[in-house]
């Protein structure tokens, strides 16, 4: 069934296509970040205050590497579509707005690799 | 453009039409506790994006072996960035706890007036003590 008027027809234009998704992953890596704050704020805290062979030795524990790798994916993903939102509402010139939002994702691509190869390093070099 | 921009001043500018009503502006209004958290919620959600460059620097701080991790630390012992840390974890807790709360309304809950202050009080407690029991127990 369509629902769409004549005139939306007839322009061709509507939402993007991909709001539902946007949403729908924002809450789901939400939930995933609910859990997985416990095991950033130990690994965030054995940096701060643990002698070096400690924090290596906590991360490359098998479980805990997987939860801080699935931190990474989670909270990068989930700001980066979070900040979208956000531009989106203040940012009004079209371009600009573009620009913006692109230069975020790519900028939080680009950390979340950088973090998920740290840790990488750290497992197999530390 | 003529001479009426003079007037400007003498606020007679608005004379024509001076009762309209006017709707509560942002600097003008004063939001409610539900409308300071919600703002909160945006506002620590952009912080905490701009701490995730930090953590990608620990980590690579770590990755580099022990003398970039004394590096760190040493760093990390300011007291400056300790405030800043301790604020971080504040931050990250308010926004998990207000976090929930959207969940909730997601599912379709919650959205009595009655219990929106009630519950804005208890995220910002909860969020607190979370925040102790992280940098005291854990
Ligand atoms: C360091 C970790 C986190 C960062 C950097 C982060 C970042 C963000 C950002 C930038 C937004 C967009 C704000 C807005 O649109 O107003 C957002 C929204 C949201 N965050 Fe987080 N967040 C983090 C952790 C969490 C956690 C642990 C939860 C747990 C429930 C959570 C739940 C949410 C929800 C439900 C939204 C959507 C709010 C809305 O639709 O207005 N976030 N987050």
């Amino acid at each position: 069934m369509d629902f769409r008027t004549p005139l939306a027809k007839a322009l061709g234009i509507g939402s993007a296509k991909a709001g539902t998704a946007h949403w729908w992953m924002q809450r789901v890596t939400a939930v995933a970040l609910i859990p997985l704050t416990l095991p950033f704020i130990i690994l965030l805290k054995l940096c701060i205050n643990a002698p070096y062979r400690e924090t290596v030795a906590w991360l490359a524990e098998p479980l805990n590497t997987v939860c801080i790798t699935a931190w990474i994916l989670a909270v990068f993903y989930h700001s980066a579509l979070g900040l979208q939102v956000v531009i989106e509402d203040y940012v009004a010139k079209e371009g600009a707005k573009i620009i913006a939002v692109w230069a975020v994702n790519l900028s939080f691509l680009f950390l979340a690799l950088a973090a998920l190869l740290a840790v990488l390093r750290i497992i197999l070099v530390g | 453009m003529g001479w009426g921009f003079l007037t400007y001043t003498t606020g007679n500018f608005m004379a024509a039409n001076s009762n309209r009503p006017t709707s509560p502006h942002l600097q003008i209004y004063q939001l409610p506790l539900t409308g300071m958290i919600s703002i909160s919620h945006r506002i620590t959600g952009v912080m905490l994006s701009v701490g995730l460059l930090f953590v990608v620097y620990i980590l690579s701080a770590v990755s580099g072996g022990t003398s970039s991790y004394g590096q760190m630390q040493a760093m990390l012992g300011n007291w400056l960035v300790t405030l800043m840390y301790w604020g971080f974890v504040y931050a990250l807790f308010f926004h998990l706890c207000h976090g929930v709360r959207h969940l909730f309304w997601d599912a379709g809950h919650s959205f009595d007036k009655e219990t929106l202050d009630y519950y804005a009080k208890i995220e910002l407690g909860a969020a607190l003590a979370l925040t102790f029991i992280a940098l005291i127990f854990i």
